[in-house]
């Protein structure tokens, strides 16, 4: 063994984990949803899905991989090569940083800042950027048009996605994702937990809202429209820089729904279970992420359900949606979470 | 942990989340066929006929209007999570003066909404 004694070098190496073990915990998520998604998405439309490559087609996304690491890259000649370029690594690098602050256990966190939820939303509002930077660079009248309409949404649905957790934020006296998830640890009689969702409703719909819009998925997926827009932003990419919007979206997919289950579901606690593993060591930590990867999923197939379910609506609509009504319950659930916590 | 190593993992998230993709789109151009270059394949996607134009022309981004709400309103959020985290010790007070603040926010609000800035296209009526 090398002893390491210098702090900084420790330090580095622990980082360095941490974001090895994210990017590994996301990826297999990843490849997990999408054959998840086609999968429930086709059997919704009465289809099959894929079944070819191996069991239930569970081998599609390692098929679509390697088609997508061999495809022919192609730049538009027109395209301004810099920013086009650049923008697939950008949509990669801003979906990855929300993801440091964001814990699947007790511990369980790469970074455990102490402005997690405002961090989180800080850095996931900088994908529009790399949208835009795609929209733009493409030279593509659909792209742009798509682009334009991604920085109204975000911009739109910023403001009750940031107000809504102000409750939370306010009941717990902390940012920090770890504290917000261990205020929601004690249960009611011991069966019914004390989950953010039963003390925050109102909260809980407006961010949920407020979070399938950020993400961009039915019915809020204005920004690639495909049948009006040939996918918007991402119509003139291909190969792997088409992978990495790809996969920058499920990212969002994921640490979208690991959001939600952290803020209101209580995160990696379940009632009767939680208190039955918690000295049990090691195993604690495994039942930990298997409860959280759990409520995580049902959120997944809850959005996957709406997207088999709705339809898309009009740019219009999403934001007098965004303006005119999730900003103002998010207004009157600041002021009544105040009163309440005042009196 | 310290907070100070904390934000050493948030600068290694940037670090690594900027080296992953550039190195992935190089082994995929090492792996994939050669190219076969071929005019028509560099074009503007435009529905299968010739590009009519760039896209970088001058065109009525209607929903500015939107943009400016947005700097208003997200300032105004950040004043809140100070309160937020501070409630406990601040108290009773603290709270009334937020009440205010949201009360004159809402009015903000509800003046945008009457001058239809929450139109979309309201220049077209």
């Amino acid at each position: 063994m090398v002893s390491v004694e210098n702090p900084l070098i420790m330090s580095i190496i622990r980082g360095l984990i941490g974001v090895v073990a994210v990017i590994l915990f996301l990826s297999l998520n990843v490849l997990f949803l999408t054959w998840l998604e086609r999968k429930v998405i086709a059997r919704i439309h009465v289809r099959y899905g894929p079944n070819r490559a191996g069991p239930y087609g569970l081998l599609q996304p390692i098929a679509d991989m390697i088609k997508l690491l061999t495809k022919e890259d192609i730049v538009p000649e027109k395209a301004d090569k810099l920013v086009y370029n650049l923008a697939p690594m950008a949509a990669f690098l801003f979906a990855l940083m929300p993801a440091a602050a964001v814990g699947i256990g007790s511990g369980l966190i790469a970074a455990d800042i102490g402005v997690g939820v405002l961090y989180i939303a800080a850095v996931s509002s900088l994908s529009t950027l790399a949208i835009l930077m795609a929209a733009w660079g493409s030279n593509n009248k659909y792209s742009l048009l798509g682009g334009m309409r991604t920085a109204a949404q975000s911009l739109s649905y910023e403001i009750p996605l940031v107000l809504s957790m102000i409750g939370i934020v306010a009941i717990v006296g902390s940012l920090s994702t770890q504290d917000i998830v261990a205020a929601q640890s004690q249960t009611w009689f011991g069966i019914i937990p004390k989950w953010f969702i039963f003390y925050q409703p109102l909260a809980f719909i407006v961010f949920f809202a407020a979070v399938v819009a950020e993400m961009g998925r039915i019915p809020f997926d204005l920004p690639e429209s495909e049948s009006e827009l040939v996918a918007g932003f991402h119509t003139e990419y291909s190969g792997m820089k088409f992978a990495m919007f790809m996969f920058a979206e499920y990212i969002h997919f994921v640490v979208g729904s690991a959001l939600v289950v952290t803020l209101f579901l209580g995160g990696w606690h379940l009632p009767i279970i939680s208190p039955f593993v918690e000295n049990l060591g090691w195993i604690k930590y495994l039942v930990q992420v298997g409860i959280f990867v759990a409520k995580m999923y049902v959120i997944i197939f809850t959005l996957m359900w709406v997207r088999g379910t709705l339809t898309r609506t009009k740019v219009d609509h999403v934001l007098s949606f965004g303006w005119k009504g999730l900003l103002p319950l998010a207004l009157a659930n600041v002021v009544i979470t105040g009163v309440i916590l005042s009196i | 942990m310290s907070v100070g190593e904390q934000y050493i993992t948030i600068a290694l998230f940037v670090i690594v989340g900027a080296i992953f993709p550039v190195l992935t789109i190089f082994v995929a151009g090492l792996l994939r066929k050669p190219r076969t270059p071929e005019a028509q394949k560099y074009l503007t996607y435009e529905c299968s006929v010739l590009p009519f134009g760039p896209a970088w022309v001058q065109h009525n981004v209607e929903y500015y209007m939107y943009a400016l709400l947005f700097v208003i309103f997200d300032v105004e959020t950040v004043f809140l999570y100070p309160w937020a985290m501070t409630y406990r010790s601040l108290g009773l007070f603290a709270t009334v003066e937020v009440i205010i603040f949201i009360a004159v926010l809402a009015l903000g609000l509800a003046y945008a909404w009457k001058k239809g800035a929450l139109e979309w296209m309201h220049g077209w009526r």
